[in-house]
């Protein structure tokens, strides 16, 4: 489970059964600095809320497809939370 | 399962069902020397642990069904991977 930041759509009118009505999202996953700390991929939005900009918690692997109402879907990238706030205490030693 | 410190939390209301209920914390993967290794993630946690502490996590969908007590079969909808299993008291290797 992971930082991500939502940085754009994904529009697929012709795909999996399972996958409609599902919102696809392009994150960019990021480090408890909110760096960027990966390569860019396409998660499900299990929040339904979720929108560009957006500071997010995912899930992965098959983790991911229990995120979303139909779980026998092919998805391995769920986001599962809107963060409000990430607090890291300074680093000690 | 690994070896991490805890480096503090992330708040989120909107969330999974799932996760309502539990702190999600921010954890360093540690090697035994309590050295970084790798990627920070993140992990429900379930032993009440803060930031700054050692732990143990668990990166297995499975178990934490179990230790979750999910219903069996295709309702077993917690879609949670890592979880904070136990306060590490000590480490030593001798």
């Amino acid at each position: 489970m992971y930082l991500g930041k939502v940085i754009g759509t994904v529009v697929a009118s012709h795909k999996y059964a399972g996958l409609t009505g599902v919102k696809l999202l392009v994150v960019e996953p990021l480090d408890h600095h909110q760096k960027p700390a990966g390569d860019a991929h396409v998660a499900v939005d299990a929040t339904f809320q979720a929108g560009p900009n957006d500071l997010v918690t995912l899930v992965g692997s098959r983790e991911a497809a229990l995120a979303l109402p139909e779980t026998f879907v092919p998805v391995d990238a769920a986001i599962v939370g809107i963060v409000d706030q990430v607090h890291v205490e300074r680093a000690r030693r | 399962m690994k070896l991490c410190r805890v480096l503090g939390n992330v708040v989120a209301t909107v969330k999974h069902a799932s996760y309502h209920g539990h702190k999600l914390m921010i954890v360093q993967p540690v090697d035994e020397a309590q050295r970084e290794v790798g990627a920070s993630f993140l992990a429900v946690d379930l032993v009440q642990a803060g930031a700054g502490d050692l732990v143990l996590v668990m990166q297995e969908g499975n178990g934490v069904r179990q230790v979750l007590k999910a219903p069996e079969g295709k309702d077993a909808k917690i879609p949670i991977r890592s979880v904070v299993i136990g306060i590490v008291d000590a480490v030593s290797t001798s």
